[in-house]
């Protein structure tokens, strides 16, 4: 409450504000041939994969777990999705790609059940469990693909990424939808608390009656599960599978993701909209750095200066050697405070400081 | 520990000194990785003509110089529990700098004292980063990965040949050993850095602190001993070494790209793993990674010789290499976690409650 200023929104607006200097067109959003383009639009198109990427690792790394195979899926799940569809006896049948999305879907979901396996049944750690995924999945997606990108030419396919409702590329729709879903099952159902209490202490929790084992093998079966619906859009997008270069590296954008978000890599708590932020920082960075015309390459300084900028400011040592001071000056910000103090206004011997004062003012007003 | 461990059939003659007996669990996954070195350099010995000769042992040693020397600095980074994410973009900065660096008329031997300075200062801030911020290593490492690789591209998007003769020479140089077979510097190089690693982490205070910070880091706090030192020491090792794999990279390609090295760290620590090392630390060997990268040389020789096989089968049978020594880690490691039942094993709870289960 007192740490406005180290909420996960405030990069993304940072990032916004220098665009509203920088690149004056950057907020401009029009309509052509029934859907909305823009920068804009375009952050919430391209960052759609990762963002639902993010979703499923935010859930792992809530279970003190991380999920590094999520890459190899992407890239397994576009090979045969693409595969089949160009293996099919129609390639551009609704049915082919009908089968081919299946297909990949179930793979997606037999993979992260294979994770869950590793880590929730033979206890192997999940760093080292999903690296080995992360290291053979991207032969296996060479192997569908023999080596060589397949390009396919199926309408109801390329309308994962290329298609529209309402105006709105169905990629963001999609997204938001599994975000809807997701935050609605974890905050308004005790499946939230239920993972978070896996990762403080998964011994306690199952000794508490939580269904320890279940809960990590299901975050990692829905953690595979977006990612292979991440890999669908990413290969629709260009129509195409490229076993080498789909979702490279895209694991750790998504770790990025939830780390700017504010989840702690040690489990025990996470957020979803912090994850939101995250990803949509990230896609922001991309897309302002090709908007700026700097080389596309170069992003990733801007990035490890955004993540190591955003890290430090979480880290709580950090805080205290940045000062005190700084903590002070949010609190006089006067950040409202999340669970208002129902009862009557004990004085907190520890907000007994001048800086304290404004808050339980600001709360008797309504 | 002093009788505990029958449930492996103990390797008791390894010369661990008077106390042989204590842990030969630790050495087991050492042997195995021996064990499957031998074994699969007999299959390729006996499948191809030509493969069972001292030449293609010695030319995995060649072929694989840099990465030796990376999974000893990784090693060390293991060891306290740590993970080094950054190291093949450091590889990638490192032959970049080093050939723009000679490009722009610098000597040689200015340029490497360079480099390898400039890999320690790297690793220095990301260990610093780790330890005093406390921020997870992960992700230090990761954002290391990012700028070290966005330096690169920064320096220059093509590949820069190197024509510096000092270089050539390191280059050319083949040393004879014994009829028909040769040895480059950089295997010299990349062993010297195996012996000098194995003798810090087993005869200097340091190498022992490290053991200790990865068994234990509150124990070894509350023993007084330097955890700060040994847990940026580690990443200082670890980024000297990938500039010194850089530099040996450099040596190998003559050249300098952006593009270098990309995954190397997977290499790195899928040899460290392979060769035996806990990634929850405290427990492994340089010598063990050594093996572990030529278990990964093997490998790719093997497919390489069989010819019809591509290159993806490399990545497949790496990965399950890498899955079948985590389940033999794991079921090793049943014995050793149950004593110490209270560390924090992230995911130990599922398998150590009911190991039977586990190693089903």
């Amino acid at each position: 409450m007192r740490e406005l200023w180290r909420k996960p929104f405030w990069p993304l607006v940072v990032l916004l504000l220098l665009n509203l200097v920088l690149a004056p067109g950057f907020f401009a959003v029009r309509l052509q041939d029934g859907r909305l383009y823009g920068s804009l639009v375009d952050i919430l198109h391209n960052g759609a994969p990762v963002a639902l990427m993010a979703l499923g690792m935010t859930l792992v790394i809530a279970t003190r777990g991380i999920d590094l195979s999520v890459g190899a899926i992407v890239a397994i799940c576009g090979a045969v999705t693409c595969a089949w569809i160009a293996a099919s006896p129609d390639p551009t049948s609704p049915g082919a790609a009908i089968g081919g999305i299946g297909v990949a879907l179930g793979l997606a979901v037999a993979l992260g059940a294979w994770n869950g396996f590793l880590v929730s049944v033979l206890g192997i750690q999940p760093i080292i469990a999903t690296l080995v995924l992360m290291t053979a999945g991207r032969g296996l997606a060479q192997l569908v693909t023999d080596g060589q990108i397949i390009t396919v030419n199926n309408p109801l396919f390329s309308a994962i990424a290329g298609g529209e409702l309402l105006a709105v590329p169905l990629t963001v729709i999609v997204a938001a939808a599994v975000y809807a879903l997701v935050a609605l099952a974890t905050r308004r159902t005790a499946l939230g608390t239920l993972v978070e209490a896996v990762g403080i202490n998964p011994a306690a929790s199952r000794l508490a009656g939580v269904r320890a084992r279940t809960l990590i093998w299901t975050v990692y079966v829905f953690s595979a599960l977006c990612a292979g619906v991440a890999g669908l859009m990413i290969s629709s997008n260009v129509n195409a599978a490229d076993a080498n270069n789909a979702g490279l590296w895209l694991e750790l954008d998504a770790i990025l993701a939830v780390v700017i978000g504010g989840t702690s890599l040690a489990g025990g708590r996470f957020s979803i909209t912090g994850t939101l932020f995250g990803a949509l920082t990230i896609q922001t960075l991309t897309t302002t750095i090709l908007s700026l015309g700097i080389p596309p390459e170069v992003s990733l300084v801007f990035k490890a200066v955004v993540v190591i900028v955003v890290c430090l400011l979480q880290s709580p040592k950090a805080r205290a050697l940045l000062g005190r001071r700084r903590r002070r000056r949010g609190a006089a910000g006067g950040a409202p405070p999340a669970d208002p103090p129902p009862g009557p206004p004990t004085p907190d011997p520890d907000r007994a400081d001048g800086a304290a004062t404004p808050i339980p003012a600001q709360r008797s007003t309504p | 520990m002093t009788t505990a461990p029958p449930p492996v059939v103990g390797p008791s003659p390894v010369a661990a000194g008077g106390r042989a007996g204590r842990v030969p669990a630790r050495f087991v996954p050492v042997l195995v990785t021996f064990g499957l070195f031998v074994a699969l350099f007999a299959v390729g010995g006996l499948r191809y003509e030509a493969f069972a000769s001292g030449q293609v042992l010695l030319n995995l040693l060649i072929d694989n110089a840099f990465l030796v020397v990376l999974a000893v600095g990784m090693t060390f980074v293991i060891l306290t529990g740590g993970i080094d994410l950054s190291v093949g973009s450091v590889v990638a900065l490192s032959t970049m700098v080093t050939a723009a660096m000679l490009r722009a008329g610098w000597s040689a031997p200015v340029v490497i004292v360079a480099v390898l300075a400039g890999g320690a200062l790297f690793g220095l801030a990301m260990g610093a980063v780790i330890h005093y911020l406390e921020i997870q290593p992960f992700i230090v490492t990761l954002a290391g990965l990012f700028l070290a690789r966005g330096l690169c591209y920064l320096i220059d998007l093509s590949s820069i040949p190197i024509t510096d003769p000092l270089f050539r020479d390191l280059s050319q140089t083949a040393i004879p050993l014994g009829e028909d077979m040769f040895l480059t510097p950089s295997v010299l190089v990349a062993l010297a850095a195996v012996a000098v690693g194995a003798y810090v982490l087993h005869l200097t205070r340091f190498g022992r602190t490290v053991y200790a910070v990865g068994g234990n880091q509150q124990s070894a706090l509350l023993m007084g001993l330097g955890v700060g030192r040994a847990r940026v020491g580690v990443y200082v090792i670890s980024g000297f070494c990938s500039a010194l794999g850089g530099l040996l990279f450099s040596v190998y390609l003559l050249s300098g790209y952006s593009l270098n090295a990309v995954g190397m760290e997977l290499d790195a620590i899928a040899a460290v793993v392979i060769g035996g090392t806990l990634l929850t630390g405290g427990s492994g060997y340089v010598l063990g990674s050594l093996l572990g990268v030529l278990v990964l040389g093997t490998v790719q020789t093997i497919i390489s010789f069989e010819g019809t096989l591509s290159t993806w089968w490399v990545k497949i049978v790496i990965g399950l290499l890498l899955l079948a020594f985590v389940v033999l880690q794991r079921i090793l490691a049943v014995g050793p976690r149950r004593r110490r039942a209270p560390a924090p094993a992230p995911s130990a709870p599922a398998g150590r409650t009911d190991p039977p289960q586990g190693d089903g």
